[in-house]
């Protein structure tokens, strides 16, 4: 695999081209109106900040129906970050609004687990409780490792490697929490917020469909047959399930 | 407060490919058919906004909701069952079209093995080869007897394809030619050519070009827009009920579809049956709608527990073996094999279709000598085009972490570096595999849930370590630099996420070993057609739809001879 290392730099390097186009700088600086991050800087404001999109209009999508406290979900979008964090392929879970999917999801019947089925009685490794309730048990339990574990006052003020080191013992199932398995939770976090990076913008997460750029997903096409049979790679602009009207 | 309504010729209980068939054969022929479904009616129109991979392949939208019932699993009569609760562990079609709708729609047919797999087994290898708690039994019609019904059901849907050496002998062409060769279909190709095996592209629901039907509809040219399995078809172009047999059925003026309509008892006479009872979802009214035939034509689940609910036939005893309800239930989600990851090469693995792609059977049904092996059956080598969605997607070599930086990195870069080959294989009954009635759990209107007891067996994982092997093999020979075998899981996991289950009301030649005879029709109650996978006394080694299609036209013309002759079994036992 030691080849492939080398092709992953060679690669990095060809990236700038997008770094340029979505106004990332490597490192994390955020210019220009394409992309917003939660926080003006790791330990800074706390709470949510609308981002602006094109034309500089400020997205009033970007506040909480499910949440009530913004510590909570300010907790959460800390933890996605750590699964899928900004680096030099582009933007993480924050800047694509992953934590706002997650918080429209739960405000609607996912959040209240509407199309499961909920009859009793729930035995070893079935959670009775909601996926809203799961994520709010989640959020007090990262906060709670967070001061027992650095003696810190917030999840979001710790360090990258010490979120890791407490994401990884939630995911080892070695945190008692409530009603759940530390790794259930876990398990959940993760997926939503690979659902969050990739999903259609609908949904408000993916945000300019940054998550399909890096991974050069099409996204919403209505049709390939042009392109079934080429040898070469196509790299193709995007277009989402709303952008067939717009 | 029940409401009775007038006797029809036949009702069906539920309007996917079997009530669909039954619909559209019924009516052409002159009778009335009144289709019950518990879903919504639906159309290509459902379907414009449908490119949206969160709402249907994770939130599953087209797929039955669970919160008014699901089923119940166990791996072994030890354990305590728990009810599937969560969408992304069952995934069961709902509304006209049922699975017909979200499939894939790869079309295969069956081996002539497959249907007389225990004397065939018998004359090449002994009895001992077959272990003791296996239940492997004929299936009481040899392929040639099937052989003009699967034309009958590949011409209804178009199904696009060409010839695989090895399978049975056809009586006529596909319909319409195979889907477009691939750049990695090529490799593939090329790379079984080279082992000396025999590849050809896999049959496909989703239509080549397009084709009118003997029934006068007309389906469209595949796009390869890559949203097709779990999602529905704005096209109109992929093989579907709601664009042949119900529109065939609604032209004759002598079909009426009832929707919101979930049956829930089968209604009996002494040994007839007289109808069935269902409720509007929406209402909560009932109403007993009696009928000549009454046509079972739900999904496999949903058949074997209607007649358990009805105690109709004898429900199966693992302790003695007596009893046939429920016996023989087989689950096909081990669709495993390898994952192969190219430095050198990038695919366009965003473009797909349901059933595009590549095969061989060389390791199939008893196309090998199994004298050194210690197992029966097979399974086929293939390689699938699906389209490859983000959010579920997201291939990392092995001790990367599935999280963090380094999956990040190792994600976005393999994502269309990666190709895999996977084999299907068969499954086959064991006397500790079964379906019966939950003790614990019950629906919204307080039934008991079906519960299903089901794990591995020893061949079955001989036969995947013998099967994966060959898949890695193929991924070598087609230049991958790193090939990864995906792991049989110990026990099976209780996801249903393929919707691949056959059994548990199992055709025969008599009442001694099966609840129906070939035309599916019940043998202790002759007005009584059981249709669909449910008759499969084993899952074979690819996708079940064509054989229960043609098992369910079959089934016509065995309910137009009973309804002719005024009675009587279409077939004596033997």
């Amino acid at each position: 695999m030691d080849e492939g290392k080398e092709k992953i730099l060679d690669k990095k390097s060809s990236r700038r081209s997008f770094l340029k186009n979505s106004g990332i700088a490597v490192g994390g600086l955020v210019l220009g109106g394409t992309l917003g991050s939660l926080f003006t800087n790791k330990n800074g404001t706390q709470g949510p900040v609308t981002t602006t999109q094109n034309g500089g209009q400020p997205d009033f999508t970007e506040a909480l129906q499910f949440f009530r406290r913004t510590s909570d979900f300010d907790t959460i979008a800390a933890a996605m970050d750590v699964i899928y964090p900004e680096d030099s392929n582009g933007p993480g879970a924050i800047a694509l609004n992953a934590p706002y999917f997650l918080d429209k999801q739960l405000a609607g019947q996912w959040g209240t687990n509407t199309y499961e089925y909920r009859k009793e009685p729930f035995q070893e490794g079935h959670t009775p409780l909601t996926n809203g309730a799961i994520f709010i048990e989640g959020a007090r339990k990262l906060k709670e490792l967070a001061k027992s574990e650095y003696d810190a006052s917030s999840f979001t003020e710790l360090d990258e490697e010490q979120k890791i080191a407490i994401l990884q013992k939630l995911e080892a199932g070695e945190v008692e929490m409530n009603l759940i398995s530390s790794s259930a939770f876990f398990g959940l976090l993760r997926n939503v917020t690979l659902q969050g990076c990739f999903c259609d913008p609908l949904y408000g997460g993916n945000k300019n469909m940054d998550g399909w750029k890096m991974k050069e997903f099409p996204g919403a096409q209505m049709s390939y047959l042009a392109y079934a049979q080429s040898d070469e790679f196509l790299v193709i602009d995007p277009i989402s399930v709303g952008g067939h009207k717009h | 407060m029940v409401t009775v309504l007038p006797k029809v010729d036949v009702v069906t209980t539920g309007m996917g490919w079997a009530g669909g068939i039954v619909a559209a054969e019924l009516t052409k022929a002159g009778y009335n058919v009144v289709g019950l479904e518990r879903g919504e009616e639906r159309s290509v129109e459902d379907f414009l906004l449908c490119h949206d991979e969160y709402k249907y392949n994770i939130r599953k939208d087209l797929m039955q909701k669970l919160n008014k019932d699901t089923l119940t699993f166990r791996n072994t009569r030890k354990d305590e069952a728990r009810p599937v609760r969560s969408e992304s562990d069952l995934v069961l079609g709902t509304g006209t079209g049922g699975g017909g709708t979200h499939w894939g729609a790869q079309a295969y047919r069956y081996f002539p093995y497959d249907f007389e797999i225990r004397s065939k087994t018998i004359e090449r290898y002994g009895a001992g080869k077959i272990p003791d708690n296996m239940l492997i039994q004929d299936w009481g019609i040899t392929y040639e007897e099937i052989e003009p019904y699967y034309t009958k059901f590949e011409q209804m849907a178009g199904i696009s394809g060409e010839e695989d050496p090895l399978a049975g002998p056809r009586s006529a062409p596909y319909p319409t030619p195979p889907l477009l060769m691939a750049p990695q279909l090529q490799m593939f190709h090329d790379a079984a050519d080279r082992l000396g095996y025999h590849p050809y592209r896999v049959p496909a629901g989703n239509v080549s070009e397009v084709y009118t039907n003997p029934d006068g509809e007309t389906l469209n040219a595949c796009q390869y827009c890559s949203f097709c399995g779990s999602y529905g078809c704005e096209y109109g172009a992929k093989s579907d009920p709601i664009v042949t047999v119900i529109p065939t059925a609604k032209k004759t003026g002598k079909f009426e579809l009832r929707t919101h309509a979930l049956v829930t008892r089968i209604l009996k006479n002494g040994n007839k049956v007289v109808g069935v009872r269902y409720r509007d979802i929406r209402t909560g009214e009932e109403f007993d709608q009696l009928a000549d035939v009454v046509a079972l034509t739900s999904y496999i689940f949903n058949n074997v527990r209607l007649l358990l609910l009805s105690k109709i036939g004898q429900p199966y005893d693992p302790d003695t073996g007596k009893g046939i309800i429920g016996k023989n239930y087989t689950d096909h989600h081990t669709i495993l094999g390898a994952t192969g990851y190219f430095e050198e090469k990038k695919f366009n693995n965003f473009i797909g279709t349901g059933a595009w792609g590549s095969a061989y059977n060389d390791f199939n049904a008893d196309n090998f000598d199994h004298t050194n092996v210690d197992f029966i059956h097979g399974g086929q080598i293939e390689m699938h085009l699906l389209g490859n969605e983000p959010i579920t997607n997201n291939p990392v070599p092995p001790d990367t972490p599935s999280w963090g930086k380094e999956f990040k990195d190792k994600s976005i870069y393999y994502y269309n570096r990666t190709l895999s080959v996977v084999s299907q294989r068969a499954f086959l009954p064991y006397k500790d595999n079964y379906l019966s009635l939950d003790p614990v759990y019950k629906d919204d209107y307080g039934d008991p849930l079906l519960r299903v007891t089901f794990d591995y067996h020893e061949m079955d994982f001989k036969r995947h370590e013998f099967l994966s092997d060959k898949c890695v093999k193929q991924l070598e020979e087609m230049g991958a630099d790193l090939v990864v075998p995906h792991p049989m899981q110990e026990h099976f996991s209780g996801r249903f996420t393929f919707q691949h289950d056959g059994g548990g009301a199992i055709m025969g030649s008599s009442p001694k070993n099966s609840a129906v005879n070939n035309y599916s029709q019940m043998w202790d109650y002759e007005n009584l057609f059981v249709c669909g996978s449910s008759a499969f006394p084993h899952f074979g080694p690819m996708n079940p739809t064509p054989t229960m299609g043609a098992l369910t036209y079959r089934a016509t013309e065995g309910m137009m001879a009973f309804l002719k002759n005024g009675g009587g079994l279409v077939i004596q036992p033997k």
